[in-house]
């Protein structure tokens, strides 16, 4: 089944409640997401990066996963 | 060898290895595309390792670095990041520094360009 930016959208704020968090992409696979949030402060890119993933539970997970390719972009509020 | 000795064997033996689908010449993905293009039009040297040619490689590299997607990039040793990752640290300027830092060479007027083209 197709995965939406709005099920994406929806796993991210379920993990980064207080998150400024935006999700693009609209045919099924490609998506982009945008994920500024307090706790991502003092972390590395790496580190902000796999919090985001983690919360997504395996969607991204290769060949089986249904989310084929998200552009990512991480940080702490200015 | 199992497929996480071969991948430290790896990144030991090599100063960068991209981890890519396809090759340098030949990627198979936007995503490895990307920064295989970025590297190599910096001028840097590196070894690439074509997961779609492996597939214990294509799983082992994701449980290695405790990351789920290709492109990987290291130098060193380290995990550096992915795509989006290289991407912000090429327009950054943290990439040319990352390169000074472990002596590694690169074309610095190229790297110029890239932003002057990005900016």
């Amino acid at each position: 089944m197709a995965i939406t930016a709005r099920d994406i959208e929806d796993m991210l704020k379920a993990a980064f409640p207080a998150a400024r968090i935006t999700v693009d992409g609209d045919d099924g696979a490609h998506f982009a997401a945008q994920v500024i949030d307090e706790s991502f402060r003092g972390l590395n890119r790496v580190q902000q990066q796999r919090a985001v993933y983690a919360a997504l539970k395996g969607k991204m997970d290769g060949s089986h996963g249904e989310l084929h390719a998200l552009a990512l972009t991480t940080k702490a509020p200015d | 060898m199992n497929a996480e000795d071969t991948i430290r064997k790896t990144v030991t033996e090599n100063d960068v290895v991209l981890f890519m689908k396809g090759t340098k010449m030949m990627p198979q993905c936007g995503f490895s595309s990307r920064v295989a293009g970025v590297l190599n039009y910096m001028g840097v040297s590196f070894a690439d390792v074509n997961v779609l040619a492996d597939e214990g490689i294509r799983q082992g590299i994701k449980n290695f670095s405790d990351w789920p997607t290709i492109p990987q990039l290291y130098v060193k040793g380290e995990f550096v990041g992915g795509c989006d990752i290289v991407t912000e640290m090429t327009l950054s300027g943290e990439l040319d520094q990352l390169f000074t830092d472990h002596g590694i060479a690169f074309d610095k007027d190229a790297a110029d360009k890239i932003r002057e083209a990005n900016g």
